[in-house]
Protein backbone atom coordinates (compact mmCIF):
# COMPACT_ATOMS: atom_id res chain seq x y z
CA UNK A 1 0.00 0.00 0.00
CA UNK A 2 1.26 3.51 -1.07
CA UNK A 3 0.88 6.45 1.65
CA UNK A 4 2.50 9.88 1.77
CA UNK A 5 4.35 10.44 4.70
CA UNK A 6 5.71 14.31 5.13
CA UNK A 7 5.36 14.48 1.50
CA UNK A 8 7.21 11.86 0.51
CA UNK A 9 5.97 7.82 -1.10
CA UNK A 10 6.12 4.74 1.25
CA UNK A 11 5.32 1.60 0.91
CA UNK A 12 3.41 -0.15 3.49
CA UNK A 13 1.98 -3.47 4.64
CA UNK A 14 -1.75 -3.60 3.70
CA UNK A 15 -2.34 -3.54 7.14
CA UNK A 16 -0.22 -0.69 8.48
CA UNK A 17 -1.63 1.32 11.23
CA UNK A 18 -0.63 4.90 12.18
CA UNK A 19 1.77 4.24 14.09
CA UNK A 20 3.42 2.15 12.03
CA UNK A 21 4.09 5.18 9.51
CA UNK A 22 5.16 7.23 12.19
CA UNK A 23 7.37 4.42 13.00
CA UNK A 24 9.33 4.85 8.89
CA UNK A 25 10.26 8.31 10.24
CA UNK A 26 11.11 8.14 14.61
CA UNK A 27 10.93 5.60 16.87
CA UNK A 28 10.18 8.42 19.41
CA UNK A 29 6.20 8.81 20.62
CA UNK A 30 6.52 11.17 23.06
CA UNK A 31 6.43 14.85 21.44
CA UNK A 32 5.28 13.84 18.24
CA UNK A 33 1.89 14.15 16.56
CA UNK A 34 0.81 12.75 13.36
CA UNK A 35 -2.40 13.71 11.22
CA UNK A 36 -3.68 11.65 8.75
CA UNK A 37 -5.46 13.44 5.72
CA UNK A 38 -5.70 17.04 7.31
CA UNK A 39 -6.70 15.03 10.65
CA UNK A 40 -4.86 14.76 13.71
CA UNK A 41 -5.07 10.93 14.87
CA UNK A 42 -5.06 11.02 19.11
CA UNK A 43 -1.91 9.26 20.73
CA UNK A 44 -4.71 6.50 22.16
CA UNK A 45 -5.55 5.99 18.58
CA UNK A 46 -2.44 4.82 17.19
CA UNK A 47 -2.73 1.40 17.22
CA UNK A 48 -6.34 0.63 16.49
CA UNK A 49 -6.38 3.53 12.94
CA UNK A 50 -5.50 1.22 9.93
CA UNK A 51 -4.24 3.27 6.69
CA UNK A 52 -5.50 3.45 3.34
CA UNK A 53 -4.19 3.24 0.11
CA UNK A 54 -2.78 6.85 -0.98
CA UNK A 55 -3.51 8.12 2.65
CA UNK A 56 -1.89 11.20 3.33
CA UNK A 57 -0.06 11.09 7.14
CA UNK A 58 1.89 14.11 8.29
CA UNK A 59 4.26 13.38 11.26
CA UNK A 60 4.89 16.55 13.70
CA UNK A 61 7.16 17.45 16.42
CA UNK A 62 6.79 19.69 19.44
CA UNK A 63 8.86 22.86 19.30
CA UNK A 64 9.47 24.55 22.15
CA UNK A 65 10.61 28.25 20.93
CA UNK A 66 8.71 31.35 21.70
CA UNK B 1 -17.62 26.83 14.53
CA UNK B 2 -18.24 30.32 15.70
CA UNK B 3 -18.33 31.56 18.71
CA UNK B 4 -19.33 34.33 21.06
CA UNK B 5 -17.72 36.97 21.78
CA UNK B 6 -15.41 36.99 24.86
CA UNK B 7 -15.58 40.64 26.15
CA UNK B 8 -18.64 42.56 27.33
CA UNK B 9 -18.26 45.87 25.44
CA UNK B 10 -16.95 49.11 27.45
CA UNK B 11 -19.65 52.19 27.81
CA UNK B 12 -18.33 54.07 25.81
CA UNK B 13 -15.01 55.26 23.04
CA UNK B 14 -13.65 58.71 23.79
CA UNK B 15 -12.81 61.49 20.91
CA UNK B 16 -9.25 60.17 21.07
CA UNK B 17 -10.40 56.71 20.85
CA UNK B 18 -12.63 57.00 18.11
CA UNK B 19 -9.88 59.19 16.13
CA UNK B 20 -7.40 56.45 16.92
CA UNK B 21 -9.70 53.40 16.12
CA UNK B 22 -11.22 54.70 12.89
CA UNK B 23 -9.74 51.97 10.19
CA UNK B 24 -11.14 49.78 12.90
CA UNK B 25 -14.47 51.01 13.08
CA UNK B 26 -15.40 51.10 9.59
CA UNK B 27 -14.85 47.40 9.57
CA UNK B 28 -18.22 46.66 9.46
CA UNK B 29 -17.42 43.07 11.30
CA UNK B 30 -15.10 45.40 14.33
CA UNK B 31 -17.19 48.31 14.43
CA UNK B 32 -17.88 50.42 17.57
CA UNK B 33 -19.26 47.35 19.69
CA UNK B 34 -15.87 45.22 18.39
CA UNK B 35 -13.78 48.24 19.37
CA UNK B 36 -15.59 48.33 22.62
CA UNK B 37 -14.87 44.80 23.56
CA UNK B 38 -11.23 45.01 22.80
CA UNK B 39 -11.26 48.49 25.39
CA UNK B 40 -12.63 46.49 28.13
CA UNK B 41 -10.49 43.07 26.99
CA UNK B 42 -7.41 41.81 29.53
CA UNK B 43 -5.26 40.14 27.27
CA UNK B 44 -1.95 38.49 29.23
CA UNK B 45 1.28 37.97 26.96
CA UNK B 46 3.41 35.17 29.30
CA UNK B 47 7.13 35.76 27.46
CA UNK B 48 8.19 39.48 26.34
CA UNK B 49 10.20 37.48 23.53
CA UNK B 50 10.01 36.56 19.93
CA UNK B 51 6.32 35.50 19.84
CA UNK B 52 5.40 38.10 22.64
CA UNK B 53 7.48 40.99 20.99
CA UNK B 54 4.62 41.38 18.20
CA UNK B 55 1.65 39.92 20.04
CA UNK B 56 2.08 43.06 22.67
CA UNK B 57 2.98 45.83 20.06
CA UNK B 58 -0.21 44.51 17.65
CA UNK B 59 -2.66 44.08 20.67
CA UNK B 60 -1.80 47.61 22.18
CA UNK B 61 -2.74 49.23 18.91
CA UNK B 62 -5.73 47.70 18.16
CA UNK B 63 -6.81 49.25 21.68
CA UNK B 64 -7.02 46.16 24.20
CA UNK B 65 -7.79 47.81 27.23
CA UNK B 66 -5.56 46.19 29.37
CA UNK B 67 -1.92 44.30 28.55
CA UNK B 68 -0.56 42.42 30.91
CA UNK B 69 3.19 41.67 30.58
CA UNK B 70 4.71 38.16 32.41
CA UNK B 71 8.77 37.90 32.30
CA UNK B 72 11.64 37.52 35.04
CA UNK B 73 14.73 38.18 31.97
CA UNK B 74 16.68 41.16 30.87
CA UNK B 75 17.06 41.76 27.01
CA UNK B 76 20.04 41.01 25.78
CA UNK B 77 21.88 41.60 22.30
CA UNK B 78 21.08 38.17 21.12
CA UNK B 79 17.54 38.90 21.78
CA UNK B 80 17.36 42.40 18.99
CA UNK B 81 17.63 39.97 16.04
CA UNK B 82 13.88 38.95 16.54
CA UNK B 83 12.79 40.86 19.67
CA UNK B 84 11.48 43.74 18.20
CA UNK B 85 9.86 45.27 21.34
CA UNK B 86 12.91 45.71 22.77
CA UNK B 87 15.76 48.27 21.10
CA UNK B 88 19.54 48.66 21.32
CA UNK B 89 18.75 50.75 24.72
CA UNK B 90 17.16 48.45 26.21
CA UNK B 91 20.28 46.14 26.60
CA UNK B 92 20.38 44.80 30.01
CA UNK B 93 17.02 46.15 31.06
CA UNK B 94 14.43 44.11 32.47
CA UNK B 95 12.18 42.54 29.31
CA UNK B 96 8.99 43.15 31.60
CA UNK B 97 9.74 46.41 31.93
CA UNK B 98 11.11 47.64 28.35
CA UNK B 99 7.90 45.87 26.60
CA UNK B 100 6.12 48.04 29.08
CA UNK B 101 7.62 51.07 27.94
CA UNK B 102 7.20 50.25 24.06
CA UNK B 103 3.47 49.39 24.85
CA UNK B 104 3.16 52.79 26.08
CA UNK B 105 4.73 55.00 23.12
CA UNK B 106 2.55 52.58 20.64
CA UNK B 107 -0.07 53.59 22.52
CA UNK B 108 -0.80 55.49 25.56
CA UNK B 109 -4.45 54.41 26.43
CA UNK B 110 -3.25 50.77 27.31
CA UNK B 111 -3.13 50.26 30.69
CA UNK B 112 0.25 47.99 30.99
CA UNK B 113 0.35 45.75 33.94
CA UNK B 114 3.88 44.74 34.54
CA UNK B 115 4.30 40.92 36.02
CA UNK B 116 8.72 40.99 36.52
CA UNK B 117 8.19 37.19 37.74
CA UNK B 118 8.88 34.04 36.64
CA UNK B 119 5.86 32.28 35.99
CA UNK B 120 5.91 29.63 39.24
CA UNK B 121 2.90 26.51 39.76
CA UNK B 122 2.77 29.39 42.97
CA UNK B 123 1.63 32.62 41.03
CA UNK B 124 0.15 31.04 37.55
CA UNK B 125 -3.86 30.88 38.87
CA UNK B 126 -3.72 34.07 40.64
CA UNK B 127 -2.03 35.87 37.53
CA UNK B 128 -4.02 33.94 35.03
CA UNK B 129 -7.55 35.07 37.20
CA UNK B 130 -7.34 38.48 36.21
CA UNK B 131 -7.16 38.29 32.44
CA UNK B 132 -9.63 36.98 29.77
CA UNK B 133 -7.40 35.56 27.32
CA UNK B 134 -3.95 34.73 28.01
CA UNK B 135 -1.20 34.48 24.98
CA UNK B 136 1.55 31.96 25.37
CA UNK B 137 5.21 33.02 24.01
CA UNK B 138 7.33 31.12 26.33
CA UNK B 139 10.19 29.37 25.09
CA UNK B 140 10.42 25.81 26.98
CA UNK B 141 8.20 22.83 27.32
CA UNK B 142 7.68 23.20 31.20
CA UNK B 143 6.28 27.00 31.37
CA UNK B 144 4.06 25.58 28.10
CA UNK B 145 2.60 22.66 29.82
CA UNK B 146 1.73 24.86 32.86
CA UNK B 147 0.06 27.71 30.68
CA UNK B 148 -1.88 24.80 29.50
CA UNK B 149 -2.90 23.12 32.36
CA UNK B 150 -3.54 26.16 34.21
CA UNK B 151 -5.70 27.80 31.36
CA UNK B 152 -7.78 24.52 31.50
CA UNK B 153 -8.07 24.73 35.16
CA UNK B 154 -9.52 28.16 35.01
CA UNK B 155 -11.25 27.62 32.20
CA UNK B 156 -9.59 29.93 30.33
CA UNK B 157 -9.02 29.98 26.76
CA UNK B 158 -5.06 30.86 25.42
CA UNK B 159 -3.58 30.72 22.06
CA UNK B 160 -0.70 29.01 21.88
CA UNK B 161 2.59 29.22 19.17
CA UNK B 162 5.56 27.88 18.79
CA UNK B 163 8.63 28.33 16.42
CA UNK B 164 11.69 27.09 15.33
CA UNK B 165 13.69 27.98 12.84
CA UNK B 166 11.82 27.86 9.71
CA UNK B 167 8.90 26.64 11.27
CA UNK B 168 5.74 27.50 13.15
CA UNK B 169 2.85 26.13 15.01
CA UNK B 170 0.07 27.95 16.20
CA UNK B 171 -3.50 26.89 17.79
CA UNK B 172 -6.17 28.58 20.41
CA UNK B 173 -6.77 25.63 22.95
CA UNK B 174 -10.08 26.82 25.03
CA UNK B 175 -11.35 22.88 26.79
CA UNK B 176 -14.77 24.13 26.82
CA UNK B 177 -15.04 24.43 23.20
CA UNK B 178 -12.15 22.13 22.26
CA UNK B 179 -8.88 20.41 22.74
CA UNK B 180 -6.28 21.75 24.92
CA UNK B 181 -2.51 21.08 24.09
CA UNK B 182 -2.19 17.61 25.44
CA UNK B 183 -4.79 16.59 23.59
CA UNK B 184 -2.62 17.30 20.46
CA UNK B 185 1.09 16.71 22.63
CA UNK B 186 0.39 14.47 25.60
CA UNK B 187 4.01 14.51 26.70
CA UNK B 188 6.65 16.50 25.59
CA UNK B 189 10.04 15.39 23.43
CA UNK B 190 12.65 13.95 25.74
CA UNK B 191 14.99 16.19 27.07
CA UNK B 192 17.58 16.72 24.44
CA UNK B 193 15.43 15.33 22.04
CA UNK B 194 14.21 18.93 20.09
CA UNK B 195 16.34 21.61 20.08
CA UNK B 196 15.70 25.46 21.83
CA UNK B 197 15.79 28.03 19.31
CA UNK B 198 19.06 29.24 21.28
CA UNK B 199 20.41 26.12 20.11
CA UNK B 200 18.87 25.76 17.00
CA UNK B 201 18.26 29.12 15.72
CA UNK B 202 15.22 30.71 14.66
CA UNK B 203 14.59 33.46 11.67
CA UNK B 204 13.65 36.43 13.56
CA UNK B 205 10.90 37.42 10.89
CA UNK B 206 8.85 33.83 11.88
CA UNK B 207 8.28 35.58 15.18
CA UNK B 208 6.28 38.43 13.45
CA UNK B 209 4.39 35.25 10.88
CA UNK B 210 3.43 33.38 13.68
CA UNK B 211 3.10 36.28 16.59
CA UNK B 212 0.87 38.22 14.13
CA UNK B 213 -1.84 34.43 13.58
CA UNK B 214 -1.61 34.95 17.68
CA UNK B 215 -3.13 38.56 17.61
CA UNK B 216 -5.65 37.99 15.01
CA UNK B 217 -7.30 34.83 16.78
CA UNK B 218 -6.86 37.25 20.02
CA UNK B 219 -9.09 39.89 18.25
CA UNK B 220 -10.97 37.16 16.88
CA UNK B 221 -11.89 35.27 20.31
CA UNK B 222 -12.43 38.84 22.48
CA UNK B 223 -14.34 40.44 19.47
CA UNK B 224 -16.67 37.25 18.05
CA UNK B 225 -15.85 37.32 14.70
CA UNK B 226 -15.32 35.21 12.15
CA UNK B 227 -13.94 31.04 12.75
CA UNK B 228 -11.51 31.00 15.66
CA UNK B 229 -8.74 28.34 15.56
CA UNK B 230 -10.17 26.13 17.83
CA UNK B 231 -9.96 22.39 17.20
CA UNK B 232 -7.48 23.07 14.77
CA UNK B 233 -3.70 23.27 14.42
CA UNK B 234 -2.11 25.87 12.31
CA UNK B 235 1.35 24.61 10.20
CA UNK B 236 3.62 27.23 8.95
CA UNK B 237 6.31 26.89 6.73
CA UNK B 238 8.39 29.82 5.92
CA UNK B 239 10.70 28.00 3.07
CA UNK B 240 7.63 26.76 1.48
CA UNK B 241 5.74 29.64 2.35
CA UNK B 242 2.71 27.38 3.33
CA UNK B 243 0.02 27.79 6.29
CA UNK B 244 -1.93 25.01 6.53
CA UNK B 245 -4.43 23.77 8.99
CA UNK B 246 -5.47 20.27 10.44
CA UNK B 247 -7.89 19.11 12.54
CA UNK B 248 -7.62 18.50 16.26
CA UNK B 249 -10.79 16.79 18.12
CA UNK B 250 -10.71 16.80 22.17
CA UNK B 251 -9.35 13.57 23.20
CA UNK B 252 -11.35 11.98 25.49
CA UNK B 253 -8.40 10.09 27.29
CA UNK B 254 -6.54 13.18 27.75
CA UNK B 255 -5.67 13.21 31.67
CA UNK B 256 -6.45 16.72 31.79
CA UNK B 257 -9.76 17.95 29.92
CA UNK B 258 -10.82 14.24 28.82
CA UNK B 259 -13.81 12.64 30.38
CA UNK B 260 -11.91 11.23 33.29
CA UNK B 261 -9.24 13.41 34.49
CA UNK B 262 -6.40 12.53 36.08
CA UNK B 263 -4.85 16.01 36.46
CA UNK B 264 -7.04 17.74 38.48
CA UNK B 265 -4.37 20.59 39.92
CA UNK B 266 -1.27 21.74 39.02
CA UNK B 267 1.77 19.07 39.15
CA UNK B 268 5.73 19.33 39.00
CA UNK B 269 6.33 21.06 35.59
CA UNK B 270 10.10 20.32 36.05
CA UNK B 271 9.85 16.28 36.86
CA UNK B 272 7.24 16.27 33.75
CA UNK B 273 9.49 17.40 31.25
CA UNK B 274 12.72 16.48 32.59
CA UNK B 275 13.83 19.77 32.83
CA UNK B 276 17.83 19.49 32.42
CA UNK B 277 20.60 22.26 32.78
CA UNK B 278 22.10 24.35 29.44
CA UNK B 279 24.88 21.94 29.36
CA UNK B 280 23.18 18.80 29.75
CA UNK B 281 20.77 19.97 27.05
CA UNK B 282 23.76 20.78 24.73
CA UNK B 283 25.63 17.65 25.10
CA UNK B 284 22.06 15.83 24.67
CA UNK B 285 21.48 17.73 21.42
CA UNK B 286 22.46 15.50 18.43
CA UNK B 287 23.86 12.51 20.20
CA UNK B 288 20.01 11.10 21.64
CA UNK B 289 19.09 7.80 20.49
CA UNK B 290 15.31 6.43 21.10
CA UNK B 291 14.85 3.03 23.04
CA UNK B 292 14.13 1.74 19.86
CA UNK B 293 17.28 2.74 18.31
CA UNK B 294 19.31 1.48 20.96
CA UNK B 295 17.49 -1.96 21.00
CA UNK B 296 18.53 -2.12 16.35
CA UNK B 297 22.37 -1.20 18.27
CA UNK B 298 22.19 -4.42 20.71
CA UNK B 299 20.37 -6.92 18.15
CA UNK B 300 23.26 -5.84 15.54
CA UNK B 301 25.75 -7.22 18.06
CA UNK B 302 27.36 -3.41 18.05
CA UNK B 303 30.15 -3.07 20.05
CA UNK B 304 28.74 -0.38 22.57
CA UNK B 305 29.01 -0.17 26.28
CA UNK B 306 25.72 0.20 28.06
CA UNK B 307 25.31 1.89 31.04
CA UNK B 308 22.38 2.69 33.57
CA UNK B 309 23.25 5.92 35.67
CA UNK B 310 20.33 5.80 37.89
CA UNK B 311 20.66 4.32 42.06
CA UNK B 312 20.50 0.27 42.89
CA UNK B 313 17.06 0.44 43.99
CA UNK B 314 15.74 1.42 40.70
CA UNK B 315 17.81 -0.63 38.62
CA UNK B 316 16.36 -3.84 40.64
CA UNK B 317 12.82 -2.24 39.48
CA UNK B 318 13.21 -2.57 35.97
CA UNK B 319 16.99 -2.70 33.63
CA UNK B 320 17.40 -2.61 30.39
CA UNK B 321 19.56 -6.33 29.23
CA UNK B 322 23.53 -5.97 29.56
CA UNK B 323 23.20 -2.53 30.82
CA UNK B 324 26.26 -2.15 34.10
CA UNK B 325 24.98 -0.05 36.38
CA UNK B 326 27.25 3.16 37.49
CA UNK B 327 24.94 5.67 39.23
CA UNK B 328 25.16 9.55 37.87
CA UNK B 329 26.60 10.94 41.17
CA UNK B 330 29.55 9.06 40.19
CA UNK B 331 29.89 11.11 36.67
CA UNK B 332 30.01 14.37 38.55
CA UNK B 333 32.06 13.43 41.42
CA UNK B 334 34.26 12.07 38.23
CA UNK B 335 35.38 8.42 39.59
CA UNK B 336 32.64 7.01 37.03
CA UNK B 337 35.18 7.68 34.12
CA UNK B 338 38.21 4.97 34.59
CA UNK B 339 35.12 2.65 34.35
CA UNK B 340 34.50 3.66 30.65
CA UNK B 341 36.11 1.20 27.79
CA UNK B 342 37.73 3.93 25.62
CA UNK B 343 37.14 1.23 22.17
CA UNK B 344 33.31 0.74 22.65
CA UNK B 345 30.77 3.48 21.72
CA UNK B 346 29.15 4.95 24.99
CA UNK B 347 25.67 4.48 25.67
CA UNK B 348 23.96 6.39 28.89
CA UNK B 349 20.07 6.07 29.80
CA UNK B 350 18.67 6.37 33.39
CA UNK B 351 14.77 6.57 34.03
CA UNK B 352 13.35 9.32 31.42
CA UNK B 353 16.41 10.70 29.83
CA UNK B 354 17.30 13.76 32.20
CA UNK B 355 19.98 12.16 34.38
CA UNK B 356 21.62 10.39 31.75
CA UNK B 357 22.00 13.83 29.25
CA UNK B 358 23.96 15.18 32.73
CA UNK B 359 26.09 12.36 32.38
CA UNK B 360 26.42 12.48 28.95
CA UNK B 361 27.74 16.53 29.20
CA UNK B 362 30.48 14.93 31.65
CA UNK B 363 31.36 11.88 29.68
CA UNK B 364 31.92 13.86 26.27
CA UNK B 365 33.84 16.74 28.26
CA UNK B 366 36.23 13.91 29.04
CA UNK B 367 36.73 13.19 25.32
CA UNK B 368 34.42 10.21 24.72
CA UNK B 369 32.91 12.38 21.76
CA UNK B 370 30.64 9.38 20.16
CA UNK B 371 29.14 9.22 23.30
CA UNK B 372 25.13 9.10 23.00
CA UNK B 373 22.04 9.06 25.39
CA UNK B 374 18.72 7.34 24.89
CA UNK B 375 15.76 10.14 25.18
CA UNK B 376 12.80 8.97 27.13
CA UNK B 377 15.58 6.25 29.11
CA UNK B 378 13.88 3.03 30.51
CA UNK B 379 10.46 4.30 30.69
CA UNK B 380 10.60 4.59 26.87
CA UNK B 381 12.19 1.62 26.44
CA UNK B 382 9.49 -0.47 28.13
CA UNK B 383 6.97 1.64 26.34
CA UNK B 384 8.09 0.87 22.83
CA UNK B 385 10.71 -2.44 22.72
CA UNK B 386 9.50 -4.49 26.17
CA UNK B 387 6.09 -3.68 27.49
CA UNK B 388 6.11 -6.47 29.47
CA UNK B 389 8.29 -4.88 31.95
CA UNK B 390 7.42 -2.87 35.13
CA UNK B 391 7.35 0.98 34.94
CA UNK B 392 7.62 2.98 38.16
ZN1 LIG C 1 -6.88 17.93 26.60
Amino acid sequence: MNVLINGVPHDLPADATVRRAVQELTSAVAGVAVAVNDEVVRRGAWDSTPLSEHDRVEVLTAVQGG
Amino acid sequence: MSLPPLVEPADELTVDEVRRYSRHLIIPDVGMAGQKRLKNAKVLCVGAGGLGSPALMYLAAAGVGTLGVVDFDVVDESNLQRQIIHGQSDVGRLKAESAAASVREINPLVNVVIHNVALTTDNVMDIFAAYDLIVDGTDNFATRYMVNDAAVLLGKPYIWGSIYRFDGQASVFWAEHGPCYRCLYPEPPPPGMVPSCAEGGVLGVLCASIGSVQVNEAIKLLTGIGEPLVGRLMIYDALEMKYRDVKVRKDPECPLCGKNPTITELIDYEAFCGTISDEAQQAATGSTITAQELKDMIDRDEDIFLVDVREQNEYEIVNIPGAVLIPKGDFLRGVALERLPQDKKIVLHCKSGARSAEALAVVKNAGFSDAVHVGGGVLSWVKTVDPSLPTY
